[in-house]
């Protein structure tokens, strides 16, 4: 094989990594701040792909045109979730909240079975085979588009995490929940808020990777475990290593689908994260816990 | 200005506050002495809006604050500098300053209180840039003061504001909640250091095992054969 193809397949892993990254970073923000694990993340991200879907077909807009309002619609369903469901438990113990996310995740499954049946959904776009060529190497326009989109959501959180005032507010609910309580922060009102972004960073995710990937209704369980696998691979609760951990986990996949076969790709996805819980077990970017 | 009747809090089966009432005038010095367990930081938290209570009222100013949420409680002027400071320790300095000001009565004067608040410590704007959990205890305590003064607050509740800090800045901590108090500053003071806080205060209540057993001016108490005893070893 000509050594281009491996710069073009890491540079595909490379940018599907970061999509999934925006997808992970979701999970960590959740759990960073509302400490509730999000088992329904993966289901509402193909939520998120069905809306993506639909829109496209029904009245042909574009999903990366469709990218932040449908992260609005996530926004908005994470918000109320949080008020209406969530909050309620979060002083509950652990395996109750995940019994409730578990329902959660079995309910939207099965809708999406019931509304639009077991069978691969697609998204064909226009520049769908369009490709650049910089120099030997080849870049495909769709997943430079995904890529290019992930990293400005991703930019647009960080950037509203450090400068925000609710922003800094939502920090400091994680940093120390009883401190927030004593200085008069709306704790339950910016918990909505942390799930709301959370749910709305799965939005953006899911409405691009349509452009990668055919959407069904069991692709929500197997997306919920890869948004594990790279949270903890990243470093539970650190954002950057979220985006990292996709970036990582996005190359493996490609490589491994390379040299192998792409139906192992899981398989060295979790060989990664058996080394980091073996060698690193706070993740590469998370601290030590003490 | 806050009152408080006969106020009942539990934890699971064990009660922590049993029949509480006591009264904070207005620009008065309140001091709250008790041994360890005796529910004075249950009944800081419970006026705060933290801990519901299962009976009683709280009252401010007449009107009935009972129950209501913590977020609600500050933002009516009641503002608390919690055992064990509370900082946001990954937070910078002024990050924690600016989220004692995101309540909506103090949120349009932030500029002017962090002005005030830098003055009165200065050593709190050397350090604005600062994670909040790199500072000393002493630091960490200014700032806790700092932040809660952010909020514009009426009456501040002192929870144990001397704890695990060296004797000097002990002296200063108290010094400036005087200094506050007569800036027109309410004070309610939770202190082990029961010779110095009863001092300060204008009235004193004693709390046992979830109930007030003695009240009166901090003079009074002073000189009661029981609080001598018990709490200042004479």
């Amino acid at each position: 094989m000509p050594a281009e193809i491996y710069l073009n397949v890491a540079i595909s892993g490379l940018l599907t990594g970061l999509v999934y990254g925006l997808m992970a970073l979701g999970l960590s923000v959740i759990f960073g701040v509302v400490r509730v694990v999000n088992f329904a993340h993966g289901e509402m991200m193909t939520v998120a792909m069905y809306v993506a879907v639909v829109l496209f077909a029904q009245l042909g807009l574009d999903p990366l045109l469709m990218m932040l309002p449908i992260a609005a619609l996530l926004f908005a369903v994470g918000y109320a979730m949080q008020m209406a469901l969530i909050n309620p438990f979060i002083a509950r113990p652990e395996h109750s909240q995940f019994m409730l996310m578990v329902a959660v995740a079995i309910i939207l499954v099965n809708g999406l079975l019931i509304v639009f049946g077991p069978d691969a959904q697609t998204v064909q776009t226009s520049y769908a085979f369009d490709s650049f060529a910089v120099g030997p190497v080849i870049v495909d326009a769709t997943k430079l588009y995904a890529g290019l989109a992930a990293i400005l959501v991703a930019a647009a959180l960080f950037a509203f995490f450090q400068f925000a005032p609710l922003g800094k507010a939502i920090r400091a609910c994680a940093d120390n929940y009883t401190g927030a309580l004593v200085v008069g922060l709306d704790v339950k009102r910016l918990y909505a808020l942390s799930f709301g972004l959370g749910a709305a960073c799965v939005g953006a995710a899911g409405a691009i990777i349509v452009l990668i990937v055919d959407v069904t209704p069991p692709l929500g369980p197997a997306y919920t475990l890869l948004a594990f696998i790279i949270v903890i691979t990243g470093g539970l609760g650190s954002m950057p290593g979220a985006l990292l951990g996709g970036i990582l986990i996005g190359l493996t996949e490609a490589m491994a689908g390379l040299f192998f076969t792409p139906s192992a790709k899981s398989m060295f996805a979790f060989a990664i994260l058996v080394l980091v819980l073996l060698f690193r077990p706070q993740g590469i970017m998370g601290k030590r816990l003490t | 200005m806050l009152t408080v009747e006969n106020l009942e809090v539990s934890y699971g089966d064990v009660r922590a506050v049993d029949g509480v009432s006591l009264e904070v005038a207005e620009g008065a010095i309140v001091a709250i002495v008790g041994a360890n367990g005796a529910g004075k930081t249950t009944l800081i938290r419970t006026i705060a809006g933290m801990l519901r209570p299962a009976r009683g009222r709280i009252t401010l100013r007449g009107a009935d604050i009972t129950g209501l949420p913590s977020h609600r409680v500050c933002n009516l002027g009641v503002g608390q500098v919690a055992e064990g400071r509370q900082v946001f320790p990954s937070l910078t300095v002024l990050e924690n300053l600016e989220m004692g000001a995101m309540l909506p009565r103090a949120r349009n004067d932030q500029a002017r209180n962090l002005d005030r608040v830098f003055m009165l410590f200065p050593k709190l704007a050397e350090r604005a840039g600062q994670a909040a959990g790199t500072l000393s205890g002493g630091e960490q305590q200014m700032l806790a003061i700092g932040r809660c003064l952010m909020g514009k607050p009426d009456l501040v509740m002192f929870d144990e504001p001397s704890l695990g800090l060296a004797p000097t800045i002990v002296q200063a901590m108290l010094q400036t909640i005087r200094d506050l108090n007569r800036e027109g500053l309410t004070c309610v003071l939770v202190e082990q250091n029961v010779a110095v806080s009863l001092k300060l205060a204008s009235r004193a209540y004693v709390l046992e095992n979830g109930r007030v057993t003695l009240s009166g001016t901090g003079e009074e108490l002073l000189a009661d054969d029981r609080v001598r005893q018990a709490y200042l070893g004479m």
